[in-house]
């Protein structure tokens, strides 16, 4: 699917980013772990957290996913979407929960990429 | 590229928000290169969990990379309080990152794991209360 399917199928506000709708996304991962995300990500990924600081724009950018997800209605702040537009990451913010943005997400077709 | 390009970068233990700088600027320079995506893919991660471990656990340090044509190497070298037990800070889980590190989404027990993980070859000299070098290599 496409971060746009991403961003409707969660019905998600583009924070930055509105230029890369339409690219491709293969697998999901969602976790507040940093660490666990950099254990476990694929490539061309998304990624949902919780989790609202500069070191998750960085880990992003390690592992060269394509778009980020903060889900439970969480806000980043300015300086934060500056860093992903900066390098080019596209943004998300939706209202739901992360078990519920990941269920719908992989009840549309999205995995989480062979273990 | 013929000769090795060497970089070199002061870890500053002061301030989270800027951890990862190093490892930023090093997949930068790599991708400049025309180096794989795999072998920058494999750099960036285990020089990012590397250079977090530094801020976290050891005061900073510095952190030098090494590019040659058939492998990368990054040092990474502090004057912290040392690991006193190797093995055991191997094991996938185990970690001894305070709290406050836990809530800004480190300390899962998963540094030092997915920097073996990501690297062809990893190596840690460690002394108490001296500090600790760790030295990482990714082939081209």
């Amino acid at each position: 699917m496409t971060v746009k399917d991403v961003q409707e199928i969660l019905g998600a506000r583009v924070l930055t980013g509105e230029e890369f709708l339409d690219r491709e996304v293969r697998s999901a991962c969602g976790s507040d772990m940093m660490s666990d995300v950099l254990a476990f990500s694929k490539d061309h990924s998304v990624l949902l957290t919780g989790l609202c600081n500069p070191q998750v724009i960085r880990t992003a950018e390690m592992l060269d996913i394509v778009c980020l997800v903060f889900v439970r209605g969480k806000k980043p702040d300015e300086t934060i979407i500056e860093m992903a537009r900066e390098r080019e990451i596209v943004v998300l913010e939706t209202g739901h929960r992360m078990f519920s943005s990941c269920g719908m997400l992989y009840k549309a077709g999205l995995g989480g990429g062979a273990i | 590229m013929d000769e090795a390009i060497v970089l070199k970068y002061d870890i500053s233990p002061d301030d989270f928000t800027r951890a990862g700088e190093a490892s930023s600027d090093v997949k930068g320079k790599l991708k400049q290169l025309g180096v794989s995506p795999e072998a920058i893919r494999k750099v960036a991660i285990a020089m990012y969990e590397g250079e977090i471990n530094m801020v976290i656990h050891a005061n900073g340090g510095e952190i030098t990379v090494e590019i040659t044509p058939v492998d990368i190497k990054m040092v990474l070298a502090d004057v912290g309080p040392g690991i006193p037990d190797v093995e055991q800070a191997m094991k996938a889980g185990y970690s001894t990152a305070p709290d406050e590190v836990r809530s800004l989404g480190f300390g899962a027990g998963m540094g030092l794991p997915n920097m073996k993980k990501y690297t062809d070859d990893m190596a840690i000299e460690t002394k108490l209360g001296v500090g600790t070098t760790i030295t990482m290599i990714v082939k081209m």
